[in-house]
Formats: C-alpha cells, sequence, structure tokens
C-alpha cells in the first residue's frame, strides 16, 4: 500500500512498508536502521591497535592472530544473532497473526499466533532505561479463561518505532479484527 | 470469517475431478487430502469413503470439484461437474478451477450458510510433511493442531498407490518407497531375537543384584557410595527399558526409546574407542608408571604444605603449641598414606589393566569408574578436611555460645529461641576466659580449615566435571538433536505462512510450511531423566556451610556437588 518514513525511540529513521494483500490480509513491516560502516571500522580498528599495543609489549604474534579471529567472529556471530534487519507482522484475519524478525546474516524467525487464541492488539508505554517508550503488543487469551489475558507479545520489540508508527499500524490491525470480532459475534 | 481451503502442493497438477476431505465446521476451514478422478461411479464413491470413514475415524467427505483445463474450454465438462454437486450433497460446496498452468485459481462457494461472506483463503500445504510431523506446544481448539491431526489420521488414505487397479483412481501423496528397506526389513526381524536376549540378561542381572549376599548391609552401603554402581544401575534401567517388548505408545514414549538406544550406542562406541586406545602401545603400564610418582609428588606436596603452615604462613603469627600438634597429627596421617601407596605400587598395573576392560561397557561408566578412583586416591585430603572442618565448627559453636554468655543471654532448647538469663559472676568470669582463649586459637585452625577445604573443593569439582560429563552421557537426547537437523519439519514448533503472488478477484493464496523446533526446545522437551539429583544448595547456602564449618559432604550425597 505504501512506504512511510518514521523515527525510531532513539531518533534514527526507519521505514514502515505497508501492504494489503486482500480485505482481511495485510503485512506490516518496519525496515531497521542498516548497519553503519563507521562504527564496524571504528570498533574493529579499535580492537585491532588494543591487540597490536599489547603485542609490541609482549612480542607474541599469537595476539595479533587471536584479533583478528576474534573480530571475524564477533562480526559474523554480531550479525547472525543480534543485528536485526526487518521485522514483519503479517494479519491474516481468519488465521492469525505472525510475527517475522529477519538477521541481517538472512536468518528468519518466524512465530506464528492462531486467531484463537489473540485477544486484542494494543498500544501500551513501558519504561525503557530513562525513557518512556509505546509498544505496539498483542495480548493472549488465557485457554482456561477466556476473559483474562495469560501472555503479552510485543512486536517490533528491536526497532521501536514511535508512536504515530505504532497508531498507523494499530488502526489497520484494528479494522481486520473488529471486522472479526464483529462476524464471532454475529455467529453466536 | 473466511473460508480456508488447505489444498496439498502435490493436487496441483492432477486431472479434473472431485475434491475428498475434511470440513472442519467450527474454523470454517475444508483440508484437501485427495482428487478422485473420472470416471468413476458415486455409489462406490461413497462405499469407499464410508469405509475410510471406519479405518480413519475421520469424517471424510466429497467437500466439492476440481477442474483442470489444460488446453480449450470444454462446455460440457463443465456442466457435468455443476451437476455432480446435486449427487454429493456436501455443506458447503466447493468448486475450485485452474486454467492451463496459471497460478492464480478460480473458487466459488456454494450452498454456504450466510451468503454474504466468500472470502476464501487458499493454503497449500506439503502433505508428506505435514503426516509425518510432530506438533509441540499444542492449545486447545486449535486450527492448526486440527489440520496436522486429519493429515496424519489419514495415513491409509495415503497408503493406495497411484497404479492399483481399482474403481477409484486418486491423486494424492505417495511414499516413493523406503531406501534401502531389505536392511530395515533385516534389522527389525533381528531385533526381536536380540531383545529376548537381553531382557533375559538384564532379568538376570537383577535376580543376581537383589542376592541377600550382595543386598546386605555392608556391601550395600558401599553400593550405595560408588558412582560406578549408580551408572551400572542407570544403564541396566535403560537397557530394560529398550529391550522390553511392547511398543512405544506415543510419540513420547517412542522418542525416549529411541534417544536412549542412541545414547547407549555412543556411550558404547566412545567406550571401545578409549580401550582400543589404551590397550595399544603399552599404555596401560605406562599410566601405571606415571600414576604412583604423582601420587607420591602430591604426598610430598602436602608435606611441604604443612612444613610451611607450622613455621609463619604469610607471615601471621599462630599460636606456636597448637600450630605444632596439628601440624604433627596431619603429617603422621600423610606418612600412613604415603605407605598405604608403597603397599599398593605393585598391584596397580593390574587393578588398571582390569579396571580398563570395563570401558567396554561405555564411556560414562570408565569416567565413574575414574571419578571413584579419583575418590579414592584422595582419601587423604577427604580425612584432612573433615578433621579441619570439625575442630573449626566446634570453635565456631563454642564462640558463639560463649558470645551469647558475655551478652547475659542464653540459647532456650525448649521454646528454640534466645533468651535472656542473669548469670553469676564465677560463670560470666569463666565464659570469658574461655571465649578469649578460643577467639586467639581461632586463626590457626581457620587456616588449616581454610587451605584443606581449597583441597577438598579442588577435588570435588574435578568429580563434578566427571560427573557432569557422564550426566551430559546420559541425558542428552541425541536422535532428537539428529531428527532436528536432518529432517527438520518431523519437530514442528508451529507453522509458518508466506505470501505468494496475489491478483485481485481471486482468492488468497498462502503457503503453508513448518516452523522447526528450535534446540533449545528439542533439549527441553526430549531431555533423558537424569540420575543424578540436582544440588539443593545455592552458591549462597554452600557459603554459608563452608563459613560455619559444616561438611559438605563426598560422594554421592544430595547436594554436595556445587555445580
Amino acid at each position: 500500500m505504501g512506504t512511510k518514513e518514521f523515527l525510531d525511540a532513539h531518533g534514527e529513521k526507519i521505514t514502515l512498508h505497508q501492504e494489503a494483500h486482500s480485505v482481511s490480509c495485510r503485512e506490516f513491516s518496519v525496515v531497521c536502521p542498516k548497519l553503519s560502516v563507521r562504527s564496524v571500522t571504528s570498533c574493529t580498528c579499535a580492537v585491532w591497535l588494543a591487540a597490536y599495543a599489547i603485542f609490541a609489549y609482549t612480542q607474541n604474534t599469537l595476539v595479533l592472530s587471536a584479533a583478528i579471529i576474534c573480530t571475524i567472529c564477533g562480526l559474523l556471530l554480531y550479525l547472525h544473532f543480534m543485528k536485526i534487519d526487518q521485522e514483519s507482522l503479517l494479519l491474516i484475519g481468519s488465521l492469525g497473526i505472525q510475527l517475522t524478525t529477519s538477521f541481517a546474516s538472512g536468518k528468519e524467525s518466524t512465530v506464528f499466533i492462531e486467531m484463537c487464541r489473540v485477544k486484542d492488539v494494543v498500544i501500551n508505554e513501558a519504561f525503557f532505561m530513562q525513557k518512556v517508550v509505546y509498544y505496539l503488543c498483542i495480548l493472549l487469551k488465557d485457554p482456561t479463561d477466556p476473559k483474562e489475558i495469560s501472555e503479552i507479545v510485543p512486536v517490533f520489540q528491536s526497532s521501536k518505532p514511535r508512536m504515530d508508527c505504532l497508531t498507523d499500524v494499530y488502526r489497520s490491525c484494528q479494522e481486520i479484527l473488529s471486522v472479526k470480532s464483529h462476524n464471532v459475534a454475529t455467529m453466536d | 470469517m473466511a473460508v480456508k481451503i488447505f489444498f496439498p502442493t502435490c493436487c496441483s497438477a492432477a486431472e479434473s475431478g472431485l475434491l475428498i476431505g475434511r470440513w472442519i465446521s467450527e474454523h470454517r476451514s475444508a483440508v484437501v487430502l485427495a482428487t478422485l478422478h473420472f470416471p468413476f461411479i458415486p455409489g462406490q464413491v461413497k462405499q469407499y469413503l464410508a469405509r475410510l470413514q471406519q479405518s480413519t475415524g475421520l469424517s471424510l467427505s466429497v467437500l466439492g470439484t476440481w477442474s483442470h483445463q489444460k488446453a480449450e474450454k470444454d462446455e460440457k465438462m463443465q456442466s457435468f461437474l455443476d451437476d455432480l454437486s446435486s449427487i454429493f450433497s456436501h455443506r458447503p460446496w466447493l468448486r475450485i478451477s485452474r486454467e492451463g498452468s496459471s497460478k492464480f485459481w478460480g473458487c466459488s462457494i456454494d450452498r454456504c450458510d450466510n451468503e454474504d461472506q466468500k472470502e476464501v483463503v487458499l493454503v497449500y500445504y506439503d502433505e508428506k510433511k505435514l503426516m509425518l510431523s510432530e506438533l509441540h506446544s499444542v492449545t486447545e481448539n486449535s486450527e492448526i493442531a486440527s489440520v496436522f491431526a486429519t493429515v496424519a489420521k489419514s495415513r491409509p488414505l495415503f497408503a493406495t498407490h497411484k497404479y492399483d487397479e481399482g474403481p477409484i483412481k486418486l491423486t494424492h501423496w505417495q511414499s516413493e518407497g523406503v531406501e534401502a528397506s531389505i536392511i530395515v526389513e533385516l534389522v527389525k526381524q533381528a531385533s526381536v531375537p536380540v531383545c529376548a536376549v537381553l531382557s533375559f540378561l538384564v532379568s538376570l542381572l537383577t535376580s543376581v543384584c537383589n542376592l541377600r549376599v550382595l543386598s546386605g548391609k555392608p556391601l550395600s552401603f558401599l553400593w550405595n557410595k560408588l558412582s560406578t554402581s549408580e551408572q551400572l544401575g542407570k544403564r541396566l534401567e535403560d537397557i530394560r527399558l529398550v529391550s522390553s517388548a511392547e511398543r512405544a505408545k506415543d510419540h513420547i514414549q517412542f522418542m525416549r526409546k529411541s534417544n536412549t538406544v542412541v545414547s547407549i550406542l555412543l556411550d558404547m562406541a566412545l567406550g571401545i574407542l578409549l580401550m582400543s586406545w589404551l590397550y595399544r602401545e603399552n599404555r596401560i603400564s605406562q599410566l601405571a608408571d606415571t600414576l604412583m610418582p604423582v601420587a607420591d609428588r602430591v604426598a610430598l606436596e602436602l608435606q611441604g604444605l604443612l612444613q610451611w603452615l607450622m613455621g609463619a604462613p604469610a607471615g601471621l603469627k599462630m599460636n606456636r603449641a597448637l600450630d605444632e600438634v596439628l601440624g604433627r597429627f596431619f603429617l603422621y596421617h600423610i606418612h600412613l598414606w604415603i605407605s598405604y601407596i608403597r603397599l599398593m605400587s605393585p598391584f596397580i598395573e593390574v587393578i588398571l589393566w582390569y579396571i580398563g576392560l570395563s570401558a567396554c561397557l561405555g564411556l560414562s561408566v570408565a569416567l565413574s569408574i575414574l571419578s571413584d578412583i579419583i575418590a579414592l586416591l584422595t582419601f587423604h585430603i577427604y580425612c584432612f578436611y573433615v578433621y579441619g572442618a570439625r575442630l573449626y565448627c566446634f570453635k565456631m559453636h563454642g564462640l558463639s555460645s560463649l558470645w551469647r554468655l558475655f551478652r547475659g543471654k542464653k540459647w532456650n532448647v525448649l521454646r528454640q529461641r534466645v533468651d535472656s538469663c542473669s548469670y553469676d559472676l564465677d560463670q560470666l568470669f569463666l565464659g570469658t576466659l574461655l571465649f578469649t582463649i578460643l577467639l586467639f586459637l581461632l586463626p590457626t585452625t581457620a587456616l588449616y580449615y581454610l587451605v584443606f577445604t581449597l583441597l577438598r573443593l579442588l577435588v570435588v569439582l574435578v568429580q563434578g566435571v566427571i560427573h557432569l560429563i557422564v550426566d551430559l552421557l546420559n541425558t542428552l537426547p541425541l536422535y532428537a538433536m539428529v531428527l532436528r537437523l536432518c529432517r527438520s519439519y518431523r519437530l514442528a514448533a508451529g507453522v509458518k505462512f508466506r505470501m505468494l503472488e496475489q491478483q485481485t478477484g481471486k482468492p488468497l493464496r498462502l503457503l503453508m510450511q513448518i516452523n522447526p523446533l528450535p534446540f533449545s526446545g528439542v533439549l527441553k522437551s526430549y531431555m533423558l531423566p537424569s540420575n543424578q539429583c540436582c544440588p539443593k544448595d545455592s552458591w549462597g547456602s554452600l557459603c554459608r556451610k563452608l563459613f560455619i564449618g559444616e561438611l559438605i559432604y563426598p560422594w554421592k550425597q544430595k547436594g554436595n556437588k556445587q555445580d
């Protein structure tokens, strides 16, 4: 449907893609800021300079090779497990909600929550470090008592979009969810 | 609510015909299992479905029609398909049509309950993967779980072959035949007598173990203390589980059995590797030759340590007389120990040779024996620790009660609390005197206690690492992990959907894939039960025990290991 630019909680630019596949199926994906070359270079340089200083002091070449291996492994691990590239929320009105997190290395982790477990989608506020941040979350029903909430699943956890972006997503989600709940009500 | 049609990918190229599957009305979803081709006689189809219903326990029915027009439009066929809806009276009646090799199919639903909602979602799935996978963490009345159950239960439907002669022609997933099935069959045939022999041996061993001579008082005490006997008992239990003739009732039991088999096999393989390494190039005698000097060296080092403690360790000024007494006492102990080792030295090689044979029972058994040997060889350190701890504990208790006396309080045993009490002058004088003596003697005992506790902790740490390895060998669910690695769809945490290309006016197209269980989940759900009780002490309570000088017990008493 479109691409919009927003700011995240730290003031960096993120982009929100919205796509409506059909009336009751929408996909939102938030693209996190890319890894900057500057920070990678500065980190690597810092490690290597430290290693070189130790090498100059001890005259042991093992330190240099260890530093190289450490930086390479650290970068790989960072890209594979920590750097999140994109987070997406796929809402299929009749089936459920799917949350996908894609890492910079291409690894994807997916969680699918069935519609029968979803109670609602809300925006919540929370303390994060010394700030108040807003986040979108999915409330899950308690299987024993459908009136109660058993779990809260936060969405867009790593990109932390600001309120304006969240309200956009929230409105679109509620459009689909309200149709569904209306249907359930009429069927009952 | 939209109608969801779960369609198997293998049927997408099938000829026109009928859709056979199950309608799940509570979720408004249709699970298509197979397509049925022309020619057929409706009566026979109904009979066939009734038979399937009996064998699978599912209410399978003809859900609708499937038309696949390969070339030009065939009007006659179209009208014929329309007529079929009057013969099979399923509500709702689905009509799926595909033109040529187009990706976008047309779907329409007739005889729907509420006419205004005719939105259709087409979900493609892989029949084979869905049938073989085991869904974890299922919630009640979940739609996905019922789709999985439907596909898994309709195994008899998939058993019919494409080329089978019969009144009914179906297209569905079918296995291409198991590879190396002759070997599998042979192994299956051979496993029955092997299991019988194993269970006979196990029962024989158990009856021997239960003899009165062996389970009597002195020996049973010894068995309880040795980690080897515990490990052997655990393996015996495992073999009994594996060789039992009854079939595994459900998935969890089956996984437990296979995990146990793989863990036993790996254990034995590692043990035999160790054995082949040990018995080559005369390594046993080399080991025996190095073991004696090491024990001697340890004893010498200990002697040196005691000499150091008897002087002025780290510049501390100790109580001379007490220091002397304690040092001599421990030195005499070491002397005893050295003579004991000397006595043993000619037999060490033979003992090692026989112990090495036990590695064929598995690496875990060999490691447990190693742990027991370490416990035996460091018995003097254990003794030192106990003496030191007892003395220290006695002093601490004395000090604490005298401190109460000093403050005019006493411990009331009947009420389990501290009461105030008025003492005589003599009592107070004597108590204070004793308190002072104990207080000034405390550093000497505390030093001995500290040194020997550190030594003891070192030994316990080594033993703890060995027990950890044994525990890993015992409990790691290797079969489940290999299954997750090679056939990741077999253990499913859930499903994930992928959006396929869309076209306006055509139903929504999704591809349902299996979300494999993460390795942490595999470990959590399939970890084999461990025979080792978890340490009940936390780090804090361990430190408290160490401070007041309570014994942290050796060997296999509960809650002794600190790892």
